[in-house]
Order: structure tokens, then C-alpha cells, then sequence
């Protein structure tokens, strides 16, 4: 296997290119999305239906409320239903999920982490995949959008306590964003080899006698909305390493593209939507920048090619394709662990160990670069609170964010959410390598064992879904910690962002003065990453050398 | 009270707007998509599926397709695949997300190493990565020029034909152009071993 710089470069400059391109036009259609006010036909009989008063405008605490009722009872329906399977047309033969199963696959997708703790050709029929988990896929997507719309607005707004309509701003960020977006990728994806029907084929090769079953699916629809919405469950097993999910080279690169499409540009809509370019060019130039460092990062992790088992293989190949190779499964292993995504076209647990860390490393940084679908530009719109704070203290002023003060409430919120993950991943881990029976789930051994466990939460906790696979955690123990992980890493972070969110809404705008930092320019976009990067590494550096660098130290 | 009455009434919201949004999301589009695949691209969208000279089906250009006994041992008279983690079973995928570092992985290794180089009469030294590894899938129909090259003497021995006729047809399955490029230069042995079964 090998890996061709000169073609890394220049699909990490085609990337660059085209989502240069298009991060304008796409930004301003969601800002028409996100700002419009007018209802067309179907959708003011959608919320007729759905009981839903177009009109409301919500407080944040009723916008949180909606978001955790309707994302309670999708856990429940997604989780019941799974149960059912068994009674349900469309299973493929297939009986009920294991609850435990059922559970952490309800809370995966649910949480946009589409952390695979079951096998789908055995465990899921065509049913579960299309009518549960695909629309999770858009509906998880569209909540980590609308909440970061929700934190824009609390920025806009001034003395007021409301946030729009969580609803409205759900049903149009699925309906005019996501569904047109993902029936374009998936016909292209058709027209590349992706499959989608409903049977299986019966295959005979005469000449060798192999019979095969070759499955079937609606494998593209789902694979279109999977990347799209950064969720990253496959419709298969070996999920974009799947000949059938992800067949050539152009589609791997093509799916990177799709899944940096979105949060790429949302920080355009979230500059036109603060009334300053400026802003969203600045945190787009952050985002950016890291991208482009961490898939360096990987490509060289990769290209290094270490391990006693690679070395004795003669170089890259287990868990990798032959049809891609070293250059476009390293930017694909970046790009799926620095947005919330987690499909994976190599097998991770096989990357050679600073690839594995480097994947580790770009969940740690929250994944902000640019991050899932709404979650990555409200996680990076936190750490710029953190960065003006930082500022404040050293010029000695009271903190400012664009016209918002800056203050204990703001501030208090703002350190929470920055604790959240690395607590449950740290603590987590630390308490399942104390239980001699849940480290067997980890195959491995020496440092690669905590590696795996280190990697499934902050996989979870991070709500990527991406695994060293070699973990075992469809047992109870694994399956409600990491549900855990998923729940919280998900629901704590959007409660402390809608209600920092209203406490932004409700203060009036202080005008700029010659005290105000700047929050956009070379100045702050450099402390914006030099904190981004700070934060992690003191969070996780222990961490990560007890796992992957100790790895990569083998010979 | 009140509270838990918002609560339920939007429990209610909440149950109506998901019943909706699946009928739009998870009926509509994966429906509409599976029409516009079957006029657009019939084929790419039922599985690449080649048929043989007789016209049946015979196998997925995508999908490994390899005779192997019980053991995982390859047919000697045709082309082999890269080593799988399933079995080259279409019903299941995997990789044996196995450690960099792993020792039964470097035994493993080491021990198709000694398998391949003994099938093919040549030095282990000589056996290329691709075909001591297991793929990412499982189900890679995909393998280096090399190791196709490799096979060429013991295929051509078992359909006596010229290694040259053998290296002729190993250049038909191989990707080229931009798509070599981005990706790197493999033999389709799904279709390669087709080829040599209708000559």
C-alpha cells in the first residue's frame, strides 16, 4: 500500500478549493433558510399536523425544553421500535434488538454519535435502517443546527427572552437544507456505485463455482444524509470501507467534501447573521487552519507507517483498502474525526499509532474543526467566549462579545461546557480500566488496550462514532456507560449553550469603545486557536500518553 | 402542574412531528432516490452486478469473489484476493481491527507471508504488503499490481495459457488515469478472474 504525497496534496487542495467555492452561495441559502419568515404550502399543513403554532416565539428554556422532549421521545421511539423488530414488515428476517442493543443504537443516533455497538447485517433489517436511523440522521443533524442558530440569535437579540421556534427551525433546517442537499449526494452517489434497491442478488460464477448473496439497500439514501449530517453510521459493517458504501476514490473524496460541506459554512451565515463578515471569516480561518494541520498530522502518522505489525507486513495494508490506499484514507480518518462524523473508510484500530492518536486528538480538541453539523460552530463560538475572557483578564477590562458583556453567568457557562467532555471521557475511562472484567472487552495488549478504551469514550462523549474497533461493548456494562457518554457529552453541552444563549438575548448591546477587543483579525483568531489547542493538550496529554504515544514510542 | 402539562403537550408535539418528518424523510426520500437510481443508473444502483457469457448473474464488480475451502485456503487455478476478516462473505463485513503493534496480528502476517510465497514458488521477501493483510471491508475486490504480477506463473500453469495473454488481461482490470492517481494502482481480481473465465 502505498502513500503518494503529491496526491495527498492535491486532494487536500481540491477540498480547500471547492469548499472555498461553495461556502458562499450555500451560506447565504441558509441564512435564508434560518432567517426567513414565510411559510409555503406543505409545510403549514406539516405543522398543522404536527400541532406545531408556526407563530410561537420561544423563551430558551422552552426551546431547551423542546429540544429534550423531542429528543427523549426519539430515544424511545427508535429504542421500542428496535425491540419490535420481529412484528415489523421490512425486517429481513431479522427478530428484536438486544436491549442493551437497542438502547445505546437509540441513544447513538439520537445524539448525531452513530456509535455502531451492533453488526447490521445482523442485526438490523431494511426497515430499522430507513424509517429509524437515517431520519435520525437528518434529525440529529438538523438539532445540532438549530442550536447553534439559537446561540446566534441570543447574540443578535437584544433584552428579550426569546430564541425563535425550535419547530420551525427543525422542520426548515431538514426540509429546505438537509433533504435537497442529501438527494443530490446520494444520486451521485448512485452514479458512482453506491447501491440502492431493496433485495439482495443471488450470484453464481459458473466457472468457480462461488455462489454469493449479494446485499442490497437503500444504502445511498442513507449514505448521503450519514455524511451530511456528520453522523457517520453505516448502512454496513465495515461502514465507507464498504465496497457498496463508498466503491472508488472519487466518492471517498467525495464524502470528505460532504461532510466538511456544511459546517464549513456555517460560520459564513453565522458573519452575515452578526452583521460582520469579519467574524465568520476569522472563525472559518481557525477551523481552517486546524483542519489543515491535523490532516497534515494524520497523513504524516500515516506515511510513517509504524507498528511491529506493519513492519512485519512490509508496510500499510491491514485494515485498509486496496482502492484507496495511504493519501485518501488519511484525510479521510482526519475530516470524520474533526466533524462529529465517525465513518471511517480504514480501519482505525489498525492505523499505525500516531494516526490512531492523531484521530484521538481531533475529537479531544471537541471537534471544532469544523466540527458536526451546528455543534462544531457553537463549540468553536465558546471557546472565542473563552478567548475574550482570556483577553479581558490580561488588558484588564470587563470581557465584551460582539456588544454582550462577558460576565460570572456568561463566563460560568462558558467554563461548564468546556468541562463537560473532558470529565466523562477522563472519568469514564479511568473507571472501566478499574474493572479487570471490562478491560478483557479491549483484545488488545500493552498500551493499544487502554487505547481502545480511551478512544470508544471520547469517541462517545465526543458523539464521533467512529471505534477502534476491536472493542467489544454490545455487554451491559459498556453499553449504558457509553450511552452515558453519548447522553451527556450531548445534552449537556446544548443546556449550557441555549442557556448562555438566553442570557446573551435578554442584555442590551454595549456600544464598541477603544477598550473592546477585537474579535476578528489575525490577533484573535491566533489566541482563539492557541486556546483551543491549550485547553485540550491540559486536559489530555496524560491521556494520550499512556495510549498512542506510548505506542508510537514501540519498537 | 402547568409545567408538566407543557411537558406532555409537547411530548405530543413531539410524537406527531417524528411520525411526519419519517413519513418525508424515511419513506419519501429513500423511495424517491431508489427511483431516480433505477433510471438514472439501473446498474450502479442494484450492485455493479456482471453477468457471465450465458447471461446469469455471476458476480458484483465491487464485492471480493474468491473460491476458498474451509481452512480460507484460495483455489490455486485462479487469482486470489487479499486475506479477509469474514471470509469474503457478502452477508457480513469487517476488518480484524487488529493493533499496529498487535503480536497475534504479526503472526498472522508472518504466517500468510510463509502461505503466499510457498502457492506462488517465490521468496517471501517478494509477497507485497497488500497480500498478507486483511482489508478494511473484508470484502476488497481490489489488490496491488504487484501481487497480481506475482500470481501470474501459477494461474498461467493452471489454464496454460502465456504469462504474457495473463499480463494482458491483468492490464485490462487495472485502474488507471486520475482514478490510479488519487487512489493507487489495483487489479479488480473480482473481474480479472471473470475475464479469465470466458476465455
Amino acid at each position: 500500500m502505498t502513500f503518494n504525497t503529491v496526491s495527498f496534496l492535491v486532494q487536500v487542495g481540491v477540498l480547500i478549493l471547492a469548499l472555498a467555492l461553495l461556502h458562499k452561495p450555500l451560506g447565504v441559502y441558509m441564512t435564508g433558510v434560518f432567517t426567513g419568515t414565510t411559510n409555503a404550502r406543505p409545510e403549514r399543513l406539516f405543522y398543522r399536523l404536527a400541532g406545531v403554532d408556526a407563530d410561537a416565539d420561544q423563551k430558551w428554556s422552552i426551546y431547551l425544553r423542546s429540544v429534550l422532549v423531542f429528543s427523549a421521545v426519539s430515544i424511545l421511539v427508535v429504542f421500542g421500535l428496535q425491540r419490535l423488530q420481529g412484528v415489523l414488515p421490512g425486517n429481513n428476517g431479522l427478530a428484536g434488538v438486544d436491549p442493551w442493543v437497542a438502547m445505546n443504537t437509540a441513544i447513538s443516533f439520537v445524539t448525531n454519535t452513530n456509535w455502531q455497538t451492533y453488526v447490521p447485517e445482523a442485526t438490523v433489517g431494511i426497515v430499522v435502517q430507513m424509517c429509524l436511523l437515517a431520519v435520525q440522521n437528518f434529525l440529529s443533524a438538523a438539532v445540532g443546527v438549530v442550536v447553534v442558530l439559537a446561540l446566534i440569535r441570543g447574540i443578535t437579540r437584544t433584552r428579550t427572552d426569546r430564541l425563535g421556534n425550535f419547530w420551525v427551525d427543525l422542520a426548515r433546517t431538514s426540509f429546505r437544507l438537509l433533504l435537497p442537499l442529501a438527494v443530490l449526494a446520494a444520486v451521485t452517489m448512485v452514479l458512482g456505485g453506491v447501491v440502492q434497491n431493496f433485495w439482495a442478488t443471488d450470484v453464481v460464477n459458473q466457472a468457480t463455482g462461488v455462489q454469493q448473496s449479494i446485499p442490497g439497500g437503500p444504502v445511498a439514501s442513507q449514505e448521503a444524509i450519514k455524511i451530511l449530517g456528520t453522523n457517520g453510521g453505516g448502512y454496513f459493517n465495515a461502514n465507507s470501507a464498504h465496497p457498496f458504501e463508498n466503491p472508488s476514490v472519487f466518492i471517498s473524496l467525495f464524502q470528505v467534501f460532504l461532510l466538511l460541506l456544511i459546517p464549513s459554512a456555517l460560520p459564513y451565515t453565522y458573519g452575515r447573521m452578526v452583521g460582520d463578515q469579519r467574524q465568520g471569516y476569522t472563525i472559518a480561518a481557525v477551523m481552517g487552519t486546524l483542519w489543515l494541520a491535523s490532516t497534515v498530522l494524520m497523513g504524516w502518522g500515516v506515511a510513517a507507517a509504524q507498528g511491529s505489525a506493519t513492519a512485519a507486513a512490509g508496510g500499510l495494508g491491514e485494515g485498509f483498502e486496496q482502492r484507496f490506499g495511504g493519501a485518501p484514507s488519511a484525510i479521510y480518518a482526519a475530516a470524520t474525526t474533526l466533524t462529529s462524523t465517525g465513518a471511517v473508510n480504514v480501519a482505525h484500530d489498525s492505523l499505525p499509532p500516531l494516526a490512531g492518536g492523531t484521530a484521538m486528538l481531533n475529537m479531544m480538541l471537541g471537534e471544532v474543526a469544523p466540527g458536526g453539523t451546528g455543534s462544531g460552530l457553537y463549540g468553536m463560538l465558546i471557546l472565542a467566549i473563552i478567548a475574550v475572557f482570556i483577553a479581558g483578564l490580561m488588558v484588564g477590562r470587563t470581557p465584551e462579545f460582539l456588544g454582550k458583556r462577558i460576565g460570572p453567568r456568561e463566563m460560568k457557562l462558558a467554563a461548564m461546557y468546556i468541562l463537560v467532555t473532558p470529565a466523562l471521557v477522563l472519568a469514564l475511562t479511568g473507571l472501566t480500566v478499574l474493572v479487570p472484567e471490562q478491560v478483557a472487552n479491549a483484545p488488545s495488549s500493552g498500551p493499544h488496550k487502554f487505547s481502545e478504551i480511551l478512544y470508544a469514550f471520547t469517541s462517545g462523549a465526543n458523539n464521533n462514532g467512529s471505534a477502534f474497533g476491536g472493542i467489544t461493548t454490545s455487554g451491559p456494562y459498556l453499553s449504558a456507560l457509553l450511552g452515558v457518554a453519548m447522553l451527556l457529552g450531548r445534552f449537556l453541552p446544548i443546556v449550557l449553550v441555549l442557556a448562555l444563549a438566553g442570557s446573551l438575548a435578554q442584555q442590551r448591546r454595549i456600544p464598541q469603545s477603544s477598550g473592546t477587543v477585537p474579535t476578528h483579525g489575525w490577533l484573535f483568531g491566533s489566541l482563539l486557536l492557541a486556546v483551543t489547542v491549550i485547553l485540550t493538550a491540559l486536559s489530555y496529554f496524560p491521556a494520550l500518553a499512556l495510549g498512542p504515544l506510548a505506542e508510537g514510542l514501540i519498537r | 402542574m402547568n409545567t408538566f402539562l407543557g411537558y406532555l403537550r409537547q411530548a405530543g408535539t413531539a410524537v406527531r412531528f417524528l411520525a411526519l418528518a419519517t413519513l418525508v424523510l424515511g419513506l419519501l426520500y429513500p423511495i424517491s432516490v431508489f427511483g431516480l437510481g433505477q433510471v438514472l443508473a439501473p446498474a450502479q444502483a442494484n450492485g455493479s452486478i456482471l453477468k457471465d457469457p450465458a447471461g446469469h448473474p455471476a458476480a458484483s464488480a465491487l464485492i471480493a469473489q474468491t473460491s476458498a475451502d474451509d481452512q480460507g485456503a484460495q483455489d490455486p487455478k485462479w487469482f486470489h484476493a487479499r486475506p479477509s476478516a469474514v471470509k469474503w462473505d457478502p452477508a457480513s463485513s469487517s476488518a480484524s481491527n487488529l493493533g499496529p503493534n498487535d503480536p497475534n496480528l504479526t503472526k498472522n502476517i508472518e504466517a500468510a507471508r510463509k502461505t503466499v510465497a510457498a502457492a506462488e514458488g517465490t521468496d517471501p521477501a517478494r509477497v507485497p504488503a497488500d497480500a498478507v493483510t486483511a482489508s478494511g471491508s473484508g470484502l476488497d475486490p481490489s489488490i496491488s499490481v504487484a501481487y497480481a504480477r506475482l500470481q501470474v506463473p501459477r494461474v498461467a500453469a493452471a489454464h496454460r495459457l502465456s504469462d504474457g495473454d495473463l499480463l494482458a488481461l491483468i492490464q485490462r482490470n487495472t485502474t488507471s488515469g486520475l482514478e490510479a492517481f488519487l487512489g493507487q494502482p489495483s487489479v479488480n481480481v473480482t473481474t480479472l478472474n471473470l475475464d479469465l473465465a470466458a476465455r
